[in-house]
């Protein structure tokens, strides 16, 4: 396997301060990875980093073998957390979605036909290009995320980095963005997110990576989901059942044992 | 050329680049990192002034962008010290440039030709007597140069930028994820701001510039949903309040400056109140035509189960008031769904089959 992304001992950030410690991690072509940690553990600046969006302070990333401090990574795909989105901007679907072609398109300020032609297709694919001509402001959080996803997809990615995907949206989305990453990664795009739902991570995704500033443990869920390694990414209790090969992860509420919290709402009662 | 049409054209020329530039301000959240620039960039002219002796030319540009670019690069430095918000280093920053900018003036103009008044409220009405001449040649009013110039390089950059500036101002991570260095993009479009404002001085001042910048792209963006759009009709409105702005100002024999602001502003106001989609007026009269439409769909839906009822019969199974229940019959009447004669409603065809249709929903 052809390593995409490669960190080796990444930090970022001084002394006390550092959002990222020491990081070394790999991720091969094909691979469909998610980033997981508490809030804070440094997810995002992760992805940032990877994006070449910030610069290590010490360590070196590579993206397709080639150090980012060298050259931008021209085809990375990028879906930011939707929350950051600014939904009243004056832009339809289509035209966000053109702004993913921005390096390969030409110099003049208008799309060409080429650019249109592959929106076009890339909406059909992602089912929304009824939608291409509506403004941002009124859509879905699914659509939302489709939109994203499309904008991403039209500059035809190697690298597929997502923020939050999961979040913002109900279950039912859930399921079907994952599901949609997952084919997307079968066409070989190699994909990483960071996610705070580590269940749709057990049912959907083949490989986890648990960070909290530090790289705590990477590998299948089955193999990465455990009370230990997920106590000591979230610094707190989790609880983790298997049932018929099936995995699901609670987090108990943070400083009380579980007991202690029911016995308190069985008084309150 | 006429007096008065050099007057005209200085202030269309100035409003049409400040509010082309502006809309980016606008939508990048830097209003009043605009206002911000357009007082410092006096400092920038001063210094000029006390350099050269003039304030036209070359060099007043060259210190006035200088200083309008310093004013961004200062309010990033405060703000990034993590001790101040940003808002917060915007007040702290422009008063210090511009109140020295100031102090510069009152204690050296004497020297340089230099007044106060000129620098805060503009001199439009003096602009054609200042000619542009080269080898004994008038090549007509410098204003006109200069802004003309500033304009076309305006436009030349949004038109050669577009998408970048498009990327940058609505997700400028993506921007910096494919290699367009938002903070490159960032100041040059301040550059540019810097040099637009300067231009705009001899037309409206330091004082009134902001609202050339902000005011006419605020209006667009409560009239379109796309920022091409946007971008022509801010140019539009600024233009429009220029010319309106100095038929007021010759009406009311009042400021040219201070009229063209009025102007910018009863053109907000009167987007703010009917523009189609998100006026305020508009939104109460579509609201008000919704709800007359579902009640007159109420009116049918009750006809079709129990015909031949009296006005009196409505208003107590509604609870309606007379006047209501008058309206919103003559509504379904006009409209060809009731049969109009007699005390007793009864639906027309039309009414029937409209009644059908609404009550599935």
């Amino acid at each position: 396997m052809r390593a995409l992304v490669e960190l080796e001992n990444v930090s970022f950030g001084y002394g006390e301060a550092r959002v990222i410690e020491d990081v070394s991690l790999r991720l091969d072509s094909g691979q469909y990875a998610a980033l997981v940690g508490p809030s804070g553990a440094g997810k995002t600046t992760l992805l940032k980093l990877v994006l070449g969006m910030l610069d290590a302070t010490q360590g070196e990333v590579r993206v397709g073998g080639r150090p980012l401090r060298d050259r931008p990574p021209a085809r990375v795909g990028y879906v930011p957390q939707l929350e950051t989105v600014d939904w009243n901007f004056p832009m339809t679907v289509e035209e966000v979605v053109l702004l993913g072609r921005i390096r390969r398109s030409w110099r003049w300020p208008w799309a060409s036909r080429e650019d249109r032609r592959c929106v076009r297709q890339v909406l059909e694919q992602l089912g929304i290009d009824s939608l291409s001509r509506h403004h941002i402001r009124n859509l879905s959080g699914g659509q939302q995320q489709r939109v994203f996803l499309a904008r991403a997809l039209v500059a035809e990615p190697d690298l597929l980095v997502l923020d939050e995907p999961t979040t913002g949206v109900d279950a039912r989305t859930v399921d079907s963005v994952l599901h949609l990453l997952a084919s997307l990664n079968r066409k070989g795009i190699t994909i990483l997110m960071t996610t705070h739902d580590l269940n749709a991570v057990a049912a959907h995704v083949p490989w986890a990576i648990c960070l909290n500033r530090r790289l705590i443990a990477q590998g299948t869920p089955e193999e990465v989901f455990t009370e230990e390694i997920l106590s000591e990414t979230y610094e707190g209790e989790m609880l983790v059942l298997r049932q018929d090969g099936m995995l699901f992860v609670h987090q108990k509420p943070h400083g009380h044992a579980y007991s202690d919290v029911m016995s308190e709402v069985l008084s309150n009662e | 050329m006429s007096y008065q049409v050099t007057i005209i054209l200085t202030g269309v020329l100035t409003a049409a680049s400040c509010a082309l530039i502006g809309s980016f301000l606008v939508l990048r959240r830097l209003s009043l990192v605009g206002d911000a620039i357009s007082h410092t960039v006096v400092l920038g002219i001063v210094l000029a002034a006390l350099l050269t002796g003039g304030i036209t030319g070359i060099p007043t540009l060259i210190g006035a962008t200088v200083v309008g670019v310093l004013t961004v690069v200062l309010v990033e430095l405060v703000t990034r010290s993590g001790l101040v918000k940003e808002d917060a280093a915007i007040g702290l920053v422009f008063p210090a440039l511009f109140a020295l900018g100031v102090l510069l003036i009152s204690r050296y103009a004497s020297n340089v030709h230099l007044d106060v008044e000129h620098v805060l409220y503009g001199e439009i009405a003096y602009t054609p007597f200042d000619t542009f001449v080269v080898a004994g040649w008038d090549l007509g009013p410098r204003a006109l140069w200069t802004l003309g110039g500033i304009g076309l390089l305006d436009l030349l950059f949004v038109l050669g930028f577009y998408k970048e500036l498009k990327l940058a101002t609505f997700d400028s991570a993506l921007a910096a994820a494919l290699g367009l260095s938002p903070a490159v993009i960032h100041y040059a479009l301040m550059f540019v701001v810097s040099l637009t404002t300067v231009g705009a001085f001899d037309a409206v001042g330091a004082v009134l510039v902001v609202a050339l910048l902000i005011v006419p792209p605020s209006t667009a963006y409560l009239l379109t949903d796309r920022l091409a759009a946007m971008l022509a009709l801010s140019v539009i409105a600024g233009a429009v309040s220029a010319v309106g702005g100095y038929a007021l100002a010759r009406l009311l024999d009042a400021s040219i400056a201070g009229s063209m602001a009025t102007a910018t502003g009863a053109l907000f106001a009167l987007a703010f109140l009917f523009s189609p989609r998100h006026g305020l007026v508009t939104r109460q009269l579509r609201a008000a035509q919704q709800r007359r439409r579902f009640a007159v769909d109420l009116l049918l839906e009750h006809l079709r189960r129990s015909e031949r009822e009296t006005q009196a019969d409505i208003e107590e199974e509604f609870g309606w008031s007379s006047g209501q229940a008058r309206r919103v019959i003559r509504d379904a009447t006009r409209r060809g769904l009731l049969n109009p004669a007699g005390d007793r409603l009864s639906l027309t065809e039309a009414g029937r089959s409209a009644a059908a249709s609404a009550g599935r929903i």
